[in-house]
């Protein structure tokens, strides 16, 4: 990936997504929190087009920046007494020293390995990503639709209220 | 010059962030939050490979994206219906006190 475009494009990429990912583990409000977490998704989304995913890219926005991050939304706002409070728990010292750990191993295996790269990107268009997910992985396709399937009823089932129970009980 | 470890290094930044922020946080949906960090990091991790690395069928790459987003759509949904039941049960979601399995 050479030139300054896609140089460029990079760092300022970078910088947006893991200053807002760090936003999210820094600010004391949740729904600041949120916020920075929208900005990294975003930030993500951005790195799927320099990676030549652009399909992947406008799928990581609608569902992520509309889907997941509204559903958060809704859980904070449907929690209220919880509080809006982002807090660490007595256990932050060990979580982060190990994900500095895990960092440290991570970063060290991906300077010392020689990779065997591509220059040129493989050029994928939606075409083929289409004929992939419904002829070469279609089994996978229809599980994933009915894994969609069960995990809403699932939690349509796990929010109802004890009124509503009682009434279908009734019915 | 932009070359593969840039971007993995990105993504493990991005996981280890996610990591920390799933590990520390006192708010169940803060512990959510961690996690949707780590699985864009994955998938940031898995474009990666499929855009520089050599391979007879160049599409799979991208495929496994589109199942991992599918299966963090069912997690998140399917999390936060949980933090909202327990909220409703117990008047918090903080993983400190919800604690009803320690005897």
């Amino acid at each position: 990936m050479d030139g300054f475009g896609p140089a460029f494009a990079f760092w300022v990429l970078s910088f947006l997504t893991l200053i807002s990912a760090g936003g999210v583990m820094a600010v004391r409000n949740l729904l600041h929190a949120v916020l920075f977490l929208i900005l990294t998704f975003i930030g993500v989304a951005g790195f799927f087009v320099l990676l030549s995913a652009e399909f992947l890219a406008m799928a990581q926005i609608i569902i992520y920046v509309g889907a997941i991050a509204v559903l958060i939304l809704f859980a904070i706002l449907l929690t209220p007494r919880a509080g809006r409070d982002n807090g660490e728990t007595r256990w932050a010292a060990p979580g982060i020293l190990l994900a500095v750990a895990l960092f440290a191993v991570v970063v060290f295996a991906i300077q010392d390995t020689n990779w065997a790269t591509v220059k040129d990107s493989p050029d994928i268009t939606v075409q083929q990503l289409g004929e992939a997910l419904l002829q070469t992985w279609v089994l996978p396709f229809e599980i994933a639709s009915v894994l969609l399937t069960a995990a809403l009823v699932g939690s349509i089932m796990l929010v109802r209220s004890p009124e509503e129970e009682a009434e279908d009980a009734l019915a | 010059m932009i070359g593969v470890e840039h971007f993995l290094t990105v993504g493990a930044i991005l996981f280890c962030i996610g990591l920390a922020v799933a590990l520390s946080k006192r708010n169940a949906i803060g512990v959510l939050m961690g996690v949707e960090l780590m699985l864009n990091a994955v998938n940031l991790t898995l474009l990666t490979f499929s855009r520089f690395s050599v391979s007879s069928r160049p599409v799979a790459g991208q495929t496994f994206v589109v199942f991992v987003v599918t299966v963090a759509a069912a997690e998140a949904a399917v999390a936060l219906a949980l933090a909202v039941s327990v909220y409703r049960n117990r008047a918090t979601i903080d993983v400190d006190k919800i604690d009803l399995l320690r005897s």
